[in-house]
């Protein structure tokens, strides 16, 4: 469980540098008028959208640690026998490093107001992110094949989970992505700056969740690939 | 008015029926006293401060209840009153804390002289495994759990070959000597519950948990299963008797190995290969 | 002494979301079914969980009747009981009371007490409920499935709760694990909501130390519900597949009545771990919003400034903290290393150091107060009786080593009962007495209220506290039937009796509060805007109860903290936070 606490310790740190900045310690009932931020400049739509999806990534966050907690603990008894990693692993992560590059490309051309980059863009997201699942269903069957796909086997019934529920978070990305690309397609550069503005924040929400399904990645495959092995251990070694 | 003396009625009402109850624990039979002690310390100290707190609301409600033309005092804090209440907790709380950590560093390191008893738990019965003459009991793995072998001993480790099985009967433990209690569970999770012993630990399926005590008082004792293992939970009974060395000899003697044990069940599966000849060449 | 007086202000413009952008509902059925409406979502969800909650009050009768009358009841055998244990807890704990807090007062309070029109994502919002409701739904399907419901236990350890002779493994564990996730689904879009509204959606001039410690202890448990909730949710996950598709997460190799199960290597206490990882900040994600709406209702009705306010959210931001180190205390008799014993036993009681800062800043808001004897007084102080009984029994079963006898006794059961079952339960009840003026527009029957409470309180009182004794004597919790036992004497059962009988009488009492509800709406006392002269904004709504938007044309400003109670030279005994201040004396 010592991941799933480290990810709190940072979140309760991140919260109490928040917190420091937002008065704690002042008396309330000595000051009345109106202070603080005017609430209209601060809850602007956008930055509301932003806040909301940071709260979501930190949920998902949560429960990608608790699944990387459970797999360290496991990972730790005596039994445990490792898979092998199907090399098509390499390509996914490199699709995935792919697609998280070009939107971030395509979020900086939305900025400039350059549709055809973002359309472009945009569909190139959509088509790495896609080939990104296929490597990762062939990753199972490859593993299937080779005969591990063995409800008794702990590390495959580990590997097909947290692969599948990262997988479901792309796929739900992939939702909110196309429909992004859908309105990059109707809108023209005559169109009114309000829906520029919309599509502008689409693609930079997109864009933040796809560096994190990214990241999430890279700590999945890094433990995948057992690189984290002496981590763990001497996380544990805390731990005793 | 009312709710001031229903709430000293509340805390009259608990105190009286702390001191008159008749429901008590168990007299103890283990070296536990320990446990005993801080459970009474906590009472002591958690008693006075729900006195504390609830007398004092009910003097709050009765003497600053409304009343026409009263008006509350203004006073949004006292940093000095609330620091001072912290730490009074503080110290309160330290003085159940720490005899609770020394009890608990007790219960968690075995003596060296403690003797070994395996019990296993399965739905919804105990056995009991004790070493035999080497003193050591022998590997075990779910895997061997078979009809002859219930208790699942493996059975070609020459270690396990003398250690003694009970099935269907109470434990004997020896008065004054610490026992150090392996646990085992072929199933769910149980929990081998003795309330005079006041000590108590999971059997988690896959591992093996322990826990120790020495038994200070001679008896036949009612044990119980406290953690849910599923419909038969609440029948799940077994027993424990407490006696001094000589009877516990006497009743050991009377014990048979897991070798012994299995032997019948081999004599018999041979007997039906090859008839009596080999039945007489066993003997 | 004012940073802005009067005088300089500015027309405002209004924050959070303007009028024209609110969605208006056109029809019968977007304005009360389907609606984007915080408030209307709130009575939703509220209702939903009062339903299932009555439906757990029965169940809790029938156990105490099975155990103050073995075999009364013929129809209650051992399969039953456990599964009216398994949904019992679970409905309490998870779809009444986080549901009711969160849901329910959430929705209805935060944007009214924040002074917004609305939630940030009113669209998701409303999906938020009903997921929950399917989620009621499904569950609720798990009584009608052949086998009928899980009988795991709330806590649903494996292995037994996936393996044959635990009534319910065919259907009941898929149904409930699949309700749980539904959930948590649903759930998590709510608390976005509640969380971001918190942090964009306040009115002009409402900084973090003027919000009503209600919201504080709404806001704090948000946080740590979508902290904790995924540790459920993997849990529930692979639990599933280990029941569906036979993996191993937490299915060791298992021998059940002598036979060998295909299961292999996986670990029991992986799930204990995931599930108290959860299943402890989850009774402060009850307790949180009771803390803060109980510090409102004291200081409304003492007429008095919450005494320590400070502290009292310093205390709820440490305890919310805390309380996602101290998990494992629920798993000191599991079997995990010894060690840990000695770090949680020392997380948890330190959490009592400013859980009992609370308890004292309440109480001597009580001191030299001008103390109104109205129902939501009375159950405040209800609960601060049972909360420290409760709250003091806890310091007991969390030093490790006093755990040891007692855990898994019925002592477990009165303290959480107390703690997290009757204390929330009579916050509740205070603040249905204390907001419903403001739903409906009218007040609750005053005679009625004080005859349920006197009922309500010292009743769960005289039921959980001599249970603490029973569980004390080494009556263990989960028993179908307790039988002959030597150390247990025959006068228990008179006790049990007792109990049963109270039980039976405080869950009657409920219905006068039903009747109550529902009588009022038509036939109480007009309430008007104020009727508690309260300081804080949702209070102060142009209409009551408020329309969509809550506001009229212009957002409040707040100029105050949310406890000018018997402010020295003011006129009146309470000055709403949005009154500006007089120019004379600024």
């Amino acid at each position: 469980m010592i991941v799933i606490v480290i990810f709190m310790v940072i979140m309760a740190a991140l919260a109490g540098w928040w917190l420091s900045g937002q008065g704690l310690a002042t008396k309330p009932w000595l000051v009345v008028g109106v202070i603080g931020d005017s609430g209209s400049a601060r809850s602007s739509p956008r930055r509301i959208a932003k806040v909301g999806l940071g709260a979501f990534l930190v949920v998902a966050g949560s429960l990608f640690s608790l699944l990387v907690s459970a797999y360290a603990m496991r990972m730790g008894m005596p039994d445990w026998g490792s898979l092998p990693m199907p090399t098509v692993l390499w390509f996914s992560t490199g699709l995935l490093l792919l697609s998280s590059i070009v939107l971030h490309t395509t979020v900086i051309a939305a900025r400039r107001d350059e549709l055809d980059a973002v359309r472009s863009g945009l569909l190139a997201t959509v088509a790495t992110s896609l080939a990104f699942l296929a490597c990762q269903v062939l990753a199972w069957r490859e593993l299937a094949a080779s005969g591990y796909f063995s409800a008794a086997n702990p590390a495959s019934a580990f590997f097909y989970l947290v692969t599948a529920l990262h997988g479901l978070h792309m796929l739900g990305g992939l939702v909110v992505l196309n429909r992004t690309a859908v309105t990059a397609f109707a809108l023209a550069g005559t169109s009114p700056p309000q829906a520029l503005a919309r599509l502008r924040l689409s693609v930079e929400l997109c864009t933040s969740y796809w560096h994190f399904l990214l990241l999430v990645w890279l700590v999945l495959f890094s433990l995948l690939m057992r690189w984290t092995d002496d981590l763990i251990e001497i996380c544990r070694g805390l731990l005793s | 008015m009312a709710i001031a003396v229903a709430l000293a009625l509340v805390v009259i009402g608990s105190v009286v029926f702390h001191f008159l109850s008749p429901w008590w624990w168990t007299p103890i039979a283990s070296n536990w006293r320990y446990i005993d002690d801080t459970i009474i310390v906590t009472f002591w100290i958690t008693g006075a401060v729900f006195a504390a707190v609830v007398l004092f609301m009910a003097y709050c409600v009765l003497r600053f209840r409304h009343r026409e033309g009263s008006r509350a005092a203004y006073e949004p804090e006292n940093k000095r009153l609330e620091w001072w209440l912290a730490i009074g907790t503080g110290v309160g709380v330290a003085a159940m804390l720490a005899p609770g950590l020394v009890v608990w560093s007790q219960f968690v390191t075995v003596p060296k002289d403690a003797t070994t008893v395996e019990i296993v738990g399965q739905q919804w019965q105990w056995s009991y495994r004790l070493p035999g003459a080497d003193g050591r009991l022998g590997a075990t793995d779910v895997a061997h759990v078979s009809p002859e072998n219930p208790l699942g001993l493996d059975p070609k480790d020459p270690r396990g070959q003398d250690d003694i099985i009970i099935q269907g009967d109470q434990l004997h433990l020896q008065l004054d000597k610490p026992v150090r209690m392996l646990l085992r569970s072929l199933d769910v999770v149980h929990d081998f519950y003795v309330p005079e012993f006041r000590a108590k630990m999971d059997m988690i399926p896959g591992t093996v948990t322990y826990y120790w005590l020495t038994p200070t008082r001679a008896g036949v004792f009612e044990a119980l299963c406290a953690e849910l293992c599923s419909t038969g939970h609440s029948f799940m009974r077994g027993g424990v008797v407490v006696e001094p060395a000589g009877d516990y000899q006497a009743w050991l003697q009377q014990q048979k190995t897991f070798a012994q044990l299995q032997a019948p069940a081999k004599t018999q599966a041979r007997n039906q290969d090859a008839g009596e000849e080999l039945g007489e060449a066993t003997r | 002494m004012a940073d802005v007086t009067h005088g300089t202000l500015e027309p405002l413009s209004a924050g959070g979301i303007d009028d024209v952008e609110l969605y208006h509902p056109k029809s019968w059925i977007t304005k009360y079914v389907f609606s984007q409406d915080a408030k209307v979502i709130a009575i939703q969800y509220s209702m939903v969980a009062l339903a299932i909650g009555l439906v757990a009050l029965v169940l809790s009768w029938l156990m105490r009747m099975q155990l103050a009358f073995p075999g009364l009841l013929s129809f209650i055998d051992a399969d039953h009981y456990y599964q009216l244990i398994t949904m019992h807890g679970m409905i309490m704990v998870i779809y009444l009371l986080t549901a009711l807090f969160l849901g329910g007062f959430g929705n209805y309070l935060i944007p009214l007490m924040l002074g917004a029109r609305d939630m940030v994502f009113p669209y998701v919002n409303m999906l938020s409920f009903w997921i929950y409701f399917l989620a009621v739904l499904v569950l609720v399907g798990g009584f009608f499935v052949p086998g009928g419901p899980t009988g795991a236990g709330w806590t649903l350890y494996p292995p037994q709760a996936i393996l044959a002779n635990t009534p319910g493994q065919q259907w009941g564990i898929i149904v409930l694990l699949v309700s749980l996730m539904l959930f948590i689904i649903g759930f998590t879009m709510g608390g976005l909501n509640y969380v971001v509204t918190v942090l964009q959606g306040r009115c002009r001039g409402m900084t973090l130390m003027r919000m009503p410690l209600t919201i504080w202890g709404i806001f704090t448990a948000t946080i740590m519900a979508l902290l904790a909730f995924p540790a459920l949710f993997v849990g529930a996950v692979m639990m599933l597949l280990d029941r569906l598709i036979g993996t191993s997460f937490f299915m060791p190799a298992i021998a059940a009545m002598g036979e060998q199960l295909p299961y292999k290597g996986g670990s029991p206490i992986l799930f204990q771990h995931l599930f108290w990882f959860f299943g402890h900040p989850e009774v402060y994600i009850v307790a949180l919003p009771a803390f803060g709406i109980v510090s409102d209702l004291i200081s409304t009705h003492a007429r008095k400034n919450i005494f320590g306010y400070r502290m009292m959210v310093w205390a709820l931001v440490a305890i919310g903290a805390l309380s996602f180190v101290v998990w494992a205390h629920h798993m000191y008799v599991s079997g995990m290393h010894p060690s840990f014993g000695f770090f949680f036993a020392t997380t948890t009681l330190i959490i009592a150091i400013p859980t009992a800062i609370k308890v004292y800043n309440w109480v001597l808001t009580l001191w030299r107060g001008d103390i109104h004897f109205t129902p939501p007084m009375l159950f405040a102080l209800g609960f601060i009786v049972t909360f420290v009984n409760g709250g003091l029994t806890g310091l007991f079963l969390g030093n490790v080593v006093v755990d040891v006898p007692l855990s898994d006794t019925m002592f477990v059961v009165a303290h959480f009962h107390m703690v997290m079952g009757v204390a929330p339960i009579l916050v509740v009840f205070g603040a249905i007495y204390h907001w419903y003026p403001k739903v409906t527009g009218r007040m609750l029957d005053d005679a009625l209220a004080k005859l349920h409470f006197s009922v309500t309180f010292l009743g769960a009182y005289l039921i959980f506290f001599p249970m603490h004794y029973i569980g004390l004597m080494g009556v263990p919790r989960r028993y179908h039937e307790m039988g002959e036992m030597a150390f247990v004497p025959p006068s228990t059962a008179t006790l049990n009796a007792f109990i049963t009988i109270v039980a039976l009488i405080v869950g009657a009492a409920q219905l006068v509060f039903l009747f109550n509800l529902v009588w009022s709406v038509r036939h109480g006392r007009p309430a008007g805007g104020n009727p508690w002269r309260a300081t804080t904004l949702e209070w102060q709504t142009p209409q009551t109860p408020p329309a969509h938007g809550n506001w009229g044309q212009t957002l409040p400003v707040v100029y105050r903290w949310a406890y000018d109670y018997s402010v020295p030279g003011a006129a009146q005994d309470f000055l709403p936070q949005n009154q500006p201040p007089d120019p004379r004396t600024a």
